[in-house]
């Protein structure tokens, strides 16, 4: 009996099998045995799931119901260096910029389980480098699109009017979402640097881990846009 | 609570893994690159980038967002709930192409072809 009850125990221990799921779900206190800040980031990004989830499946939405041709992506975004225009290259480049910055970020969270405070503090900076770039290429794209090319949200001059609105939309949020990522990392390498959470929190690293769910999720995002309304 | 040191100690992974998804995340977005830049067209293509996508997104989710260490109970409470998402993408796909024919039905001939459609 008493080898039972410990390989249950271990069973539950792993957080594997279904039986830990019900155990943790039922029992009559906290559900996610994580750091609070940390459900809460990922209850958080699954909202903003839904919300970007919105904005794709309308844009969707509309390119089905459109009867005039969707404009060519992979036109509107070429891009040329003196010589024939590279399809979608200054997007590419968009793409893995943010890729790095996300390889960064998972560096600078593991360096911060380390508590080597230098270390974390120089591949934050890094990625909020890397996700500035990202939004400063992006304000290029954007007024390339709107003074060379004549997008509108309600009108542009290659096809189907609401290509403009989706755009706009899509990237613009995304973009807000990339500036405040920015941001809170500046913050959080901050008070990783001064030394805030050694003072305030007894040494715990964990809003590094916060912080960089968040930036991942960006990077996540982009994935999906990148194939929707780039590629497609 | 045990919960800190329990999730700080699972946490510690070598370096090597994210080095390793940061590459593959990097070859696939090359791949899904290309599958524009060679103009790869009909199915071959909308599969070519859903694969490429959803890789990324999974390794993205799994490694770099600590998912695959995670309890199920955490994994079930953020992963279950998208999966509608697919139900409201299926109403809009079909009430996307309801629209497109009621257009095509209503709207070419008379109205639409006469008024300047810009191109």
């Amino acid at each position: 009996m008493a080898h039972d009850a410990a390989a249950v125990s271990a069973e539950l221990d792993s957080g594997k099998s279904l039986k830990s799921f019900v155990k943790d779900w039922s029992q009559d206190r906290q559900s996610f045995e994580v750091p609070w800040g940390k459900a809460m980031m990922w209850i958080f990004l699954l909202s903003d799931t839904f919300i970007f989830s919105c904005f794709l499946i309308s844009y969707m939405k509309v390119r089905i119901s459109t009867t005039v041709p969707w404009p060519i992506p992979s036109e509107v975004f070429a891009l040329s260096f003196g010589g024939d225009p590279i399809p979608l290259i200054l997007i590419a480049i968009m793409t893995f910029v943010l890729i790095t910055s996300s390889g960064t970020m998972a560096l600078a969270v593991n360096y911060g389980y380390r508590r080597d405070k230098r270390k974390t503090v120089l591949l934050m900076a890094a990625t909020a480098l890397l996700g500035a770039t990202f939004v400063g290429m992006q304000a290029f794209e954007w007024t390339k699109l709107i003074v060379d090319e004549g997008v509108r949200p309600w009108s542009n001059p290659m096809g189907a009017a609401q290509f403009g609105s989706a755009f706009f939309m899509i990237t613009g949020f995304h973009g807000l979402h990339v500036s405040a990522g920015v941001i809170y990392l500046v913050v959080v390498a901050t008070r990783v640097g001064t030394g805030y959470y050694d003072r305030h929190r007894g040494g715990n690293y964990e809003m590094v881990e916060i912080a960089g769910l968040y930036w991942h999720f960006v990077d996540l995002v982009w994935v999906f846009i990148f194939a929707f309304f780039y590629l497609w | 609570m045990t919960d800190i040191t329990h999730e700080t100690g699972h946490q510690q992974h070598p370096l090597g893994i994210y080095i390793w998804v940061w590459i593959l995340l990097f070859v696939l977005s090359f791949f899904s690159y290309m599958v524009d830049y060679y103009h790869l067209q009909g199915m071959l293509r909308w599969s070519l980038i859903i694969i490429f996508m959803l890789l990324k997104a999974g390794f993205i989710v799994a490694i770099f967002m600590h998912m695959a260490w995670e309890r199920i109970a955490l994994i079930y409470a953020i992963l279950i709930p998208p999966l509608c998402l697919l139900v409201f993408i299926g109403l809009m796909a079909i009430e996307g192409e309801y629209t497109t024919l009621s257009r095509l039905a209503s709207f070419t001939q008379h109205v639409f072809m006469a008024s300047p459609v810009h191109h």
